[in-house]
């Protein structure tokens, strides 16, 4: 089969661990390859699966008071192997420290945007893959708007599609972090996107402390450019935030599709 | 305490057993603090940890029993598996069965464990455990594809199960 070639890298593309201009060939083709494209996302399943029950041991309170204690204690050997000790613990806990810092501090940032747009990718999938994916169908905007009246705490805009390549399916409601939402599909040239729209302020609490990273990121090649180990995952996405309200398009459709999409909410908000 | 509650983790996930990995985390800060003139600053500090635990324990009484049942496997990769409609990656996520891939992880090999716990749960880079691990990148690669690969073998027959489970059970709602 053609694409026994690329499986066999797959893991490693996964892994963010191609070059990078094998990273977009690869994107190119698990975007129009169905077998490598649900292949790909059963294996991102399985490492979230594992990372999850990889976290499975927490050391106890006494244990982690006895070790603080054992290293902040100085050797009763001589004066000067004493403060030998001493400084090299100070220097190990300030490598610590600066190491939690940087790294601590930009891996949740990097792990909490990750968690919202697996998040978000899962709610696509899932939605799509579902026999009903819309509970208002209606390609009229002023149809499918007011459903979402009583049924999430905000109000919002959307765009007017008249010579635009984007067809309105429908929507749902949705949740994102027990945060409600609205969630619409569009169809661009047979491809769906979805268009998720959450209140800022609920999901405030972890996107402020991300709002110095760009959140207007692309699936998988720049998530962000200064993530250590992007996730790649088969779709192209865009966020911003407006009016209070946080949006985020996702779609397999091309990188354009999505941008002009975004740009319409953004004219409409 | 910097990265106490990840090396713990991996700590019991390697011994297997709670005061072991007490032992082996409490051994490794008093390494770590004995040899700091090792560690060359700018270099990487977490997998310089990660190495200290790794070879006490490798050096341990349990490290050395586990080290001596690994198979004499030559560090090749084998070619890949097609996959197949019903993956063990899909089924066990519908059954968001936990506990099922924790005791799968468990009965993998040590050098197969700790190569998919540092990718997956630390997320290290391959250059990362390359060094964690003191093999070169290639070997990184294929031991972790070996891995993954064993890990997937080892849960199908489960997912197989399940799916006979859920069919059996559709069977029954219809038969009602």
């Amino acid at each position: 089969m053609v694409c026994e070639s690329w499986k066999a890298k797959l893991d490693t593309y996964l892994d963010g661990e191609l070059p990078e201009q094998e990273m977009r060939t690869f994107d190119a083709h698990v975007r129009g390859c169905t077998s490598c494209s649900a292949d790909a996302l059963a294996r991102v399943q399985m490492k979230r699966s594992v990372q999850a029950a990889g976290k499975r041991f927490t050391p106890s309170t006494d244990f982690r008071r006895r070790i603080e204690q054992s290293v902040a204690r100085k050797p009763q050997r001589s004066f000067r192997l004493g403060w030998m000790v001493a400084a090299a613990a100070v220097i190990l806990v300030v490598a610590g420290v600066t190491y939690t810092y940087v790294e601590t501090r930009s891996g949740r940032d990097l792990a909490y945007r990750d968690h919202v747009f697996s998040e978000i990718a899962d709610l696509h999938v899932s939605t799509l893959a579902s026999s009903s994916p819309v509970d208002v169908i209606s390609t009229d905007r002023h149809t499918v708007k007011p459903w979402f009246q009583g049924k999430i705490p905000f109000a919002f805009n959307l765009p007017e599609l008249q010579n635009s390549e984007f067809t309105l399916i429908g929507g749902r409601m949705t949740y994102l972090d027990q945060t409600p939402g609205a969630h619409l599909i569009y169809d661009a040239r047979k491809h769906h996107i979805s268009v998720f729209i959450f209140p800022e302020r609920a999901l405030s609490l972890s996107l402020s402390s991300s709002s110095s990273l760009s959140l207007s990121s692309k699936l998988p090649a720049s998530l962000d450019q200064n993530s250590p180990s992007p996730k790649p995952l088969p779709f192209n996405t865009e966020t911003w935030s407006q009016g209070g309200l946080r949006y985020f398009v996702i779609g397999d459709a091309s990188p354009a599709d999505i941008d002009s999409l975004a740009k319409l909410f953004k004219a409409a908000a | 305490m910097p990265l106490f509650d990840q090396l713990y983790n991996f700590a019991h996930w390697l011994t297997q057993n709670r005061e072991e990995a007490e032992d082996l985390v409490q051994e490794t800060y008093a390494k770590a603090l004995k040899g700091f003139s090792s560690f060359q600053l700018g270099t990487n500090f977490r997998a310089w940890m990660y190495r200290i635990l790794r070879n006490t324990f490798l050096t341990s009484r349990t490290g050395l029993r586990v080290t001596m049942m690994v198979p004499l496997d030559p560090e090749e990769d084998g070619p890949e598996l097609v996959v197949e409609h019903d993956t063990p990656e899909t089924l066990l996520l519908e059954r968001s069965n936990r506990e099922l891939l924790q005791s799968a992880i468990d009965e993998l090999p040590v050098h197969f464990r700790e190569v998919l716990l540092l990718c997956e749960v630390e997320e290290m880079s391959y250059q990362e455990l390359s060094e964690t691990l003191s093999v070169p990148i290639g070997t990184v690669m294929s031991r972790l594809s070996r891995a993954r690969r064993t890990l997937r073998d080892r849960l199908r027959p489960h997912a197989q199960a399940g799916t006979r489970t859920v069919e059996m059970e559709k069977g029954t709602i219809h038969g009602l």
